[in-house]
């Protein structure tokens, strides 16, 4: 790793030293960690290990107590908007009296601002960015009329909206059924070989070597980082879950060691 | 009787108090819609109770310094005041102590209303013996009313629903999922502190006719009412302003009927009527409509095709 801010080519998201949490105990220590562009990396751990408020650091909806972070060599501050975030789908209500197509609206708000009126282009920009997600047809339902899988996908398409360089998703695949899972995936993986990069909370430990091709396993503070091949080990796990992990998934790292 | 009231032919002051009542009652609707979708709802009642010191303190000022101790603008701007200092506590205390939100609102709450309760002690022990129009402020006192005060209350009305109407979209965006809104750049505290100023500006509009006790139904009951019809958040907050005006204009124009009846509880009573029939016969939300369904074993509201 070169100089932060010097890269003529620097890592989508530098994470130096965060820490962060509620109250006086930090969910999260002294993380550090490096996600080169145009990477999907999976972030693993066990319940309690500061995922969720990792990236709500990352995305800027939780201060960091301490640590820097930097999106594309910029200090967060000034490169937010390069970043979109699928927060997790249990975090809003969906009872709340707002249509599938206003949510994706949301995720124009820097071209809209306080006060600017939503016009024809950017209803059309959101209805566009739903269609990705093959949800076009249900624009103009209530959001609480959708299934989990539906909702996820709608999360999915504001976070298109934002017109993002890095994307950050908290368990974009909890819930849903096995068809959405796909078309998530074929999604994340589209925007991939766009030279995006992506940050997904994972949990499901069967599929990371399938989806990602990088991985941060996190328990309060990094236990491994790096590449699938070389950090996913059963090593690493077993110090991260303790004795919590039942069966260890037969990793496909073990080679690397 | 009540369909002079209605028509507005009980007299000048009745009309007065009848449009600023429907004015004042569309305001409180539309802001409360927000005020509820963004969880903040009973933050209208501390900030309702926490008005008293300030009104109390108002006055005492305004006679030290010779003037009419009843002159509305000088009464609101103090009842601002407290009103905004009670805001600002509820929300020190739930973000910087372990205190929950509702412990924090009812701490207020009761503290400033207790502060104003004896400083409204001071002032009737003063041998000015002009206060009484003080205490007319708790459930709003609309005989007598003048015309300038009618027309502060009217602005007032119109500049926060204007407001509100203008912050809308953001209002809504933050409520429905703050984390994202902050992730994306909205400046969610500010736009908290704009609801809650509109809040301030609706209590202290309401003082002379509905008062400050109850003004928290006005603010709650017409956006809950509107709930039960609507699943768009902007309709919400249009029909919770049509409610809270008719609410207002209904219940002003029955008070204006006997001498004795007070304003502001037959306001807050009309409302909750619309409440009641909302609840029982809107068409989708509603109990009735969720009986039929679920007699006719369509189960619960209708939901998307896969």
């Amino acid at each position: 790793m070169g100089e932060p801010g010097r890269d003529t080519n620097p890592a989508a998201l530098a994470l130096h030293a965060i820490s962060a949490g509620y109250g006086d105990a930090p969910a999260i220590e002294a993380v550090g960690a490096s996600f080169p562009q145009g990477t999907m990396t999976a972030i693993v751990g066990p319940n309690g290990a500061g995922k969720s408020t990792l990236v709500k650091t990352v995305v800027g909806a939780l201060a960091p107590a301490a640590g820097r972070i930097e999106v594309f060599g910029q200090p967060l501050a000034l490169a937010r908007h390069r970043l979109a975030y699928v927060p997790q789908r249990a975090s809003v209500d969906w009872d709340f009296p707002i249509r599938v197509i206003d949510v994706v609206l949301m995720g124009l708000w820097r071209e809209l601002g306080l006060f600017g009126r939503v016009a024809a282009r950017h209803r059309a920009r959101a209805t566009e960015c739903l269609a990705l997600v093959g949800m076009e047809d249900f624009a103009h339902r209530q959001i609480g009329q959708l299934s989990g899988g539906q909702q996820q996908r709608v999360f999915l398409a504001r976070a298109l909206a934002q017109g993002a360089d890095l994307y950050l998703l908290d368990e974009p695949f909890a819930g849903v059924d096995a068809a959405t899972e796909a078309a998530i995936v074929a999604v994340l993986h589209r925007l991939r070989a766009e030279g995006r990069t992506l940050v997904a909370v994972h949990h499901d430990l069967a599929t990371v070597t399938e989806y990602f091709d990088r991985v941060l396993i996190l328990n309060r503070r990094p236990v491994a980082e790096g590449p699938v091949a070389r950090a996913f080990t059963n090593a690493a796990l077993a110090t991260a879950y303790g004795g919590r992990l039942p069966g260890l998934p037969a990793a496909a790292a073990t080679a690397a060691e | 009787m009540l369909c002079q009231a209605l028509t507005l032919g009980l007299g000048y002051n009745a009309t007065l108090v009848t449009l600023g009542a429907a004015g004042l009652g569309f305001a409180a609707g539309v802001t409360g819609a927000f005020l509820v979708l963004r969880g903040r709802a009973l933050l209208g009642d501390a900030i309702g109770h926490a008005t008293l010191p300030g009104l109390a303190a108002a006055f005492l000022v305004m006679v030290a310094l010779g003037l009419d101790g009843r002159a509305l603008p000088g009464l609101m701007l103090g009842a601002a005041v407290s009103a905004a200092l009670g805001a600002w506590a509820v929300d020190r205390l739930a973000r910087r102590t372990r205190l929950p939100e509702d412990a924090a609102i009812g701490a207020v709450l009761s503290v400033f209303f207790g502060a104003g309760v004896v400083l409204l002690t001071v002032v009737q022990a003063l041998p000015t013996g002009r206060a009484a129009g003080l205490e007319s402020m708790l459930l709003g006192a609309t005989a007598g009313m003048l015309r300038d005060e009618a027309l502060t209350i009217a602005a007032g009305a119109v500049a926060v629903t204007l407001a509100a109407v203008a912050l809308g979209r953001s209002m809504l965006w933050s409520a429905f999922d703050p984390a994202f809104a902050r992730a994306a750049g909205l400046p969610v505290a500010g736009i908290d502190r704009a609801a809650t100023a509109l809040a301030v500006a609706v209590t202290v509009i309401g003082l002379k006719i509905v008062g400050l006790v109850l003004i928290v139904a006005l603010l709650i009951i017409p956006a809950a009412a509107a709930r039960f019809w609507t699943d768009r958040g902007g309709r919400m907050a249009a029909l919770a302003g049509a409610f809270g005006a008719a609410a207002g204009y209904v219940g002003a124009a029955i008070s204006a009927t006997a001498p004795a009846l007070p304003t502001g509880p037959i306001v807050v009573l009309v409302a909750t009527a619309v409440f009641a029939v909302s609840m029982l016969a809107a068409p989708r939300r509603g109990v009735l409509a969720r009986a039929l369904r679920r007699g006719a074993g369509a189960g619960p509201a209708p939901k998307a095709a896969p």
